[in-house]
């Protein structure tokens, strides 16, 4: 598999009134053709504002993408594109979902229309053509009798139906990555399974690689084949999803891994719940940025940032437990009972 | 646990129904649902958004008026007309904690104001009492008691909500109503607001009917579930049960459908999923409201409404076919 996204030591900041907001401190990555890669972490983290940077769509003025920083598109810096190569790379080449089905559509453009802009901005296709193609489209995204809704109103649709259109708006040209940012954040579990499954056929059908945002572990389990825990701007753990879930290095990702109940757990237990917030990112962060909140911290953890250690090829921790000198210790975070048991 | 159960129940819903006029059509947001809360137990009500959970507990709690049933608190009905005394004694007695902690706090108004707030209404603290109260109440919920001269902006989200929890706790009620106090949080944060509500109610023998479309959380918490679609009950039992051996095909599909965290299980696991999406409540489908989206729907299923019958001891259901569909997936 090659790579088609590369990222280098992005740091974000964004200048407010406080001060310098440091969201993203140096995040390295890399995307391969047709894989999954998802970023986890709490609220904050700075996992929107990566992936918002890949398509270059912070608020200039305000946000900042700081120098040294890459984001290599095919081996094409990004961040040095010209407005009209910008455009031909949105939407053509990256695009992205929203979290939210029901701001992210213009209300005053059918469904249709929506889709058939996309497609003959980017892939010149005459109006006949483009409506075709969107009602193809539309039903790829299995939208029922697709027809009729091509000429329904955003407000006309359910918040499933919504995103499925998001959905179908974002892979009308065929792109190479799709961003999905908390792609099912906003919609009951029900929907939120037929979307999955949909997310889950349209990667396999269209070789798409997907960056999913998201802070829920179940979402990330069912779709994702890398992942990647961020807190406070930075890449705490990356692995494969069978790394992450079953050996999991950082105590944060014990901390996350096991702050969510088990169905097949004992009810009324006490959960472990991590205590006090994350760190004021004004503040610049020289040591661990999870010390404070960490339950094996050292001395060493408040004093220096932690170098970032491989565990096997793909699984990379940023811990000081993983030095050679550090104590052994055991994780406190084990898996719950088999699910064979529940089921 | 055992004990809880052979409890007199402490909230006892009766037919309730509320329904919402909309212009020339009916919303039946909550539509014949009958259930009891013991003295001391946590009652998990589960469902999508829409289905009229959030509507019965704000009926239960008198926010709203009832359309029609009744809801026996302490034995007494509280759906009718009651004396200006009889409603401050209520609701001196039951609290509610709302969902969106952003929302439901008075932005003009210290945390120590908004927690005192109830207190003045329901008991004659003299000025030093009061605050010694607030300091021990926002002890118990974990805040040092110089959050009491902030503002609530200057809050986290996590914070917020312990502040909604110091309120209701401020008028020592005995039901709270928790209007899904979680879904508005981070993950981590969430695991301490459960432990907190746990950790008082062992304090306080308190009872809560807690609201949420979370069932992991729902099922972590609460003693027994009941599952609402389309305003309706469908399903109750203790959380046990409804976990493991779910009997109707909606709640069976609900928690089919909940990712968990385990890829390989995860790949492996075979889903039930449901077609379509909830209709809507002005105009649910005839007999069973389920039929349209149920995989196992008949004839009888169209005609028919199902009745909540007891299938195991503590174990309601409202499904025609639940005998049928035993033992299947």
């Amino acid at each position: 598999m090659d790579k088609i996204l590369e990222v280098k030591n992005l740091r974000v900041s964004f200048h407010t009134y406080a001060g310098e907001v440091r969201a993203v401190r140096g995040v390295n990555f890399e995307l391969r053709r047709g894989e999954t890669l998802a970023f986890v972490g709490e609220s904050g983290c700075g996992k929107t504002v990566t992936a918002k940077s890949i398509l270059r769509l912070l608020p200039p003025g305000v946000a900042e993408i700081k120098p040294g920083s890459e984001i290599l598109y095919n081996g094409e810096d990004v961040l040095q594109m010209d407005q009209k190569r910008l455009q031909k790379y949105r939407g053509n080449e990256v695009s992205m979902i929203f979290q939210d089905p029901m701001t992210s559509l213009n209300p005053t453009m059918t469904c249709g229309k929506q889709i058939m802009e996309a497609l003959m901005l980017h892939k010149r296709l005459n109006k006949q053509e483009a409506k075709a193609e969107a009602i193809r489209m539309l039903d790829l995204v299995k939208i029922p009798d697709p027809e009729k809704r091509f000429a329904a109103y955003p407000h006309e649709l359910s918040g499933g139906m919504r995103q499925r259109v998001m959905i179908a708006i974002a892979l009308s040209c065929e792109p190479s990555i799709l961003i999905a940012d908390e792609p099912t954040t906003a919609l009951d579990v029900t929907i939120q399974a037929q979307i999955i499954d949909l997310l889950k056929e349209l990667k396999e059908k269209l070789n798409t690689a997907i960056i999913l945002v998201t802070h829920d572990l179940g979402v990330v389990a069912t779709l994702a084949d890398r992942i990647q825990v961020m807190y406070a701007g930075q890449v705490l753990e990356s692995g494969s999803a069978r790394e992450i879930f079953y050996q999991p290095q950082h105590p944060y990702t014990w901390a996350l891994l096991s702050s969510v109940p088990d169905l097949a757990e004992h009810s009324k237990q006490e959960l472990y719940s991590l205590q006090g917030t994350p760190p004021d990112l004004i503040m610049p962060l020289e040591s661990c940025p999870f010390a404070a909140r960490c339950d094996y911290c050292m001395q060493i953890c408040r004093q220096q940032m932690p170098q970032v250690t491989n565990v096997s090829d793909t699984h990379t921790v940023a811990c000081w437990l993983q030095h050679p000198s550090a104590p052994k210790v055991k994780p406190f975070y084990e898996r719950g009972l088999s699910h064979e048991q529940q089921a | 646990m055992s004990n809880k159960h052979n409890r007199e129940p402490l909230v006892e819903v009766k037919n309730l129904c509320k329904y919402f006029r909309q212009g020339r059509s009916t919303l039946k947001a909550v539509d014949d649902v009958s259930f009891h809360i013991n003295r001391g137990e946590t009652f998990g009500l589960v469902g999508e958004s829409g289905c009229g959970k959030t509507t019965c507990g704000r009926t239960i709690l008198k926010l709203y008026d009832a359309t029609s049933g009744q809801v026996l608190y302490k034995g007494k009905d509280i759906t009718g007309p009651m004396s200006g005394r009889e409603l401050l004694a209520f609701k001196h007695s039951a609290q509610i904690i709302f969902q969106d902690p952003y929302s439901s706090l008075d932005p003009r108004m210290t945390i120590g104001e908004i927690v005192a707030e109830g207190m003045d209404v329901h008991f004659r603290y003299s000025h030093k009492d009061k605050q010694r109260k607030v300091t021990e109440l926002l002890a118990q919920v974990g805040l040092t008691e110089d959050y009491a001269n902030r503002f609530a902006h200057e809050l986290s989200g996590g914070q917020r909500q312990r502040i909604g929890i110091a309120r209701a706790l401020a008028v020592e009620p005995e039901f709270i109503v928790c209007d899904e106090p979680i879904s508005a949080l981070d993950v981590s944060i969430q695991a301490q607001i459960v432990n907190l509500l746990i950790r008082l109610q062992k304090e306080r023998d308190l009872t809560y009917l807690f609201i949420s479309h979370d069932l992991s959380m729902v099922r972590h918490i609460s003693d027994r579930v009941g599952v609402m679609y389309l305003g309706s009950l469908v399903e109750v039992a203790t959380s046990q049960a409804i976990f493991a051996e779910p009997l109707h095909p909606y709640t069976r599909a609900l928690l089919s459908a909940i990712p968990t965290a385990d890829p390989d299980y995860e790949a492996t696991r075979s889903h039930i999923r449901l077609e379509g999406e909830v209709p809507s409540p002005i105009n649910p489908p005839s007999g069973c409201k389920f039929r349209t989206r149920c995989p196992h729907a008949t004839d009888i299923c169209a005609q028919q409404q199902p009745q909540l019958v007891e299938a195991k001891e503590g174990h309601f259901v409202a499904c025609h076919h639940w005998q049928r569909l035993q033992g299947k997936s």
